[in-house]
């Protein structure tokens, strides 16, 4: 498995630490975030096809990136630096 | 027809021209009182006692392909219950005991093997740890046997005891721990099951849920509507697939782990052997053939294959712990689908939708539990009640923070 980092050009998955799916960390201040927090830290879609999730080009250049992939082929069908806030997750 | 020395001996003379078809291959009725999605182990096993233990007649197991295919063909066989934590101890022992007698409470030949599993540990602060879980175990009334390096050289003396980095200071033993046959696991239950008037229908696809209000009353399937008081899920990898036609999203990941085997050698490995420094299980058949495994991929996947950097890695921990392996030739690889729970540990409960009941989350353990799995859904499914040993693992369990994580790894599936 080969994942196109935006930086780097295309580099052997193992270069790379999985964190899992794509997800948006709650704000904590607003109202539910408990129920929100239960949802995001325990929660998947964990769909059979395509799958957005986060990598980390470890042995690379140190980004983040959210690698839409299919999880039926292991085809990686995209590959973007995340934003912010997501990375912050 | 029933297995002995006599009916072998009958057929032997007979020209082995009588044997029968060991269980019945049904075609899905209209209605039953229980179907149960799923004819691996688990289902089949949840069948099993169903009917056995508590009585219940009409019921059905629906498999998308054959039954036995998915994960209770594609695991290492490994039967144990060396755990350290009291909502795991009691389940697994159950389990174990009820290994002890599976063969002649299912008149079948599963090669229950107890022939021993040992843990290594290889630094002083992990000895430590083994030797609390020992005590964990003994107080729970499950065998526990701590060894030091010289006890475990006498038993494996091709292991690398004095590797630079991973010297290996002794294990934990537990020898009522081993093997089984995996196939002959299922095709024990699926008999059992048949015999007690249970339709194992094969090629049956759930593709959807039938509803009354709230409840699920049925399924749909590529063979039509069959409809069902009450629906088990027992179908590991395709959890997430499946609850999310209920509209259901469940605190799990499906990966991939892979599992390998070598070319037949003489007798080398009498037992169950783990290295404690990185992730890496072996055993040996009766044929002789090395099997073995390591971690997960790592990431989600549907694949029921894995690819190559993981399969570098387990090579290197089989070398690291035993040097000789290097010269080992493979002779075969498989993935399967591992249904991760966010904690390390199964679910057996009832789901927030009446009528379907939720057995899943088996990560990479599911193979050793299938018995007292089985035992403890069925008593759920028929008395709407769950088992005194498989109380701690609730659906809700996540959400109350009543976590059962053995490793103490948090929510990150791909490390448990």
């Amino acid at each position: 498995m080969r994942i196109p980092c935006p930086f780097c050009g295309e580099r052997d998955s193992s270069e790379f630490t999985y964190l899992g799916e794509a997800l948006r960390r709650p704000d904590p201040a607003q109202p539910g975030a408990a129920a929100q927090f239960f949802e995001f830290v325990y929660l998947r879609k964990d769909p059979t096809g395509p799958h957005e999730e986060l990598w980390y080009h470890e042995r690379g250049c140190s980004s983040w990136l959210c690698v839409t992939r299919d999880t039926r082929t292991h085809e990686i069908l995209a590959a973007r630096v995340v934003r912010e806030e997501l990375a912050s997750s | 027809m029933r297995y002995s020395i006599f009916s072998l001996l009958r057929q032997a003379a007979r020209r082995q021209r009588g044997w029968t078809p060991a269980w019945r291959d049904a075609d899905p009725k209209d209605a039953y009182e229980a179907i149960i999605v799923g004819g691996g182990g688990h289902g089949l096993a949840t069948a099993y006692y169903l009917a056995k233990v508590h009585g219940m007649r009409r019921i059905a197991v629906l498999e998308k392909g054959g039954i036995g295919l998915g994960n209770a063909g594609r695991n290492t066989t490994i039967i144990r219950s060396n755990y350290l934590l009291p909502g795991n101890i009691p389940f697994y022992e159950l389990s174990l005991k009820l290994w002890e007698g599976l063969e002649q409470e299912l008149n079948y030949n599963a090669m229950v093997s107890q022939r021993g599993v040992l843990n290594l540990c290889h630094s002083d602060a992990q000895r430590d740890a083994f030797a609390r879980r020992g005590n964990a175990m003994r107080l729970h009334g499950v065998d526990a046997e701590l060894l030091d390096a010289a006890a475990v050289r006498r038993m494996l003396p091709t292991l690398d005891f004095d590797n630079a980095r991973f010297p290996i200071r002794g294990g934990l033993l537990q020898r009522r721990g081993g093997t089984a046959r995996h196939d002959a696991v299922v095709w024990a239950y699926a008999r059992g099951a048949s015999a007690h008037g249970v339709d194992v229908v094969q090629h049956c696809e759930v593709t959807g849920f039938l509803r009354e209000g709230d409840r699920v009353v049925g399924v749909e399937t590529t063979r039509g509507a069959i409809r069902g008081q009450k629906v088990g899920l027992a179908v590991a990898g395709s959890t997430s697939s499946l609850t999310r036609l209920a509209g259901l999203r469940v605190p799990l990941e499906t990966h991939v782990l892979q599992a390998f085997v070598s070319e037949a050698l003489k007798p080398l490995i009498p037992g169950v052997v783990t290295f404690g420094a990185g992730h890496f299980y072996i055993s040996q058949s009766d044929k002789g053939s090395l099997v073995f495994g390591g971690d997960l991929d790592g990431y989600n996947s549907q694949a029921q294959r894995g690819n190559l950097p993981t399969v570098e890695d387990v090579c290197e921990s089989g070398v690291a712990l035993m040097p000789m392996l290097g010269r080992v030739r493979l002779l075969r690889s498989w993935g399967g689908l591992m249904d991760m729970t966010m904690d390390g540990s199964p679910i057996i409960d009832h789901t927030s939708i009446p009528g379907l009941y939720l057995n899943a989350g088996w990560c990479y353990g599911g193979f050793k539990a299938t018995p007292a799995s089985g035992w403890c859904f069925a008593q759920l499914i028929a008395k709407d009640e769950p088992h005194e040993v498989a109380r701690a693992y609730r659906l809700d369990r996540f959400a109350t923070g009543h976590l059962i994580d053995e490793k103490g790894q948090g929510a990150q599936p791909n490390l448990h």
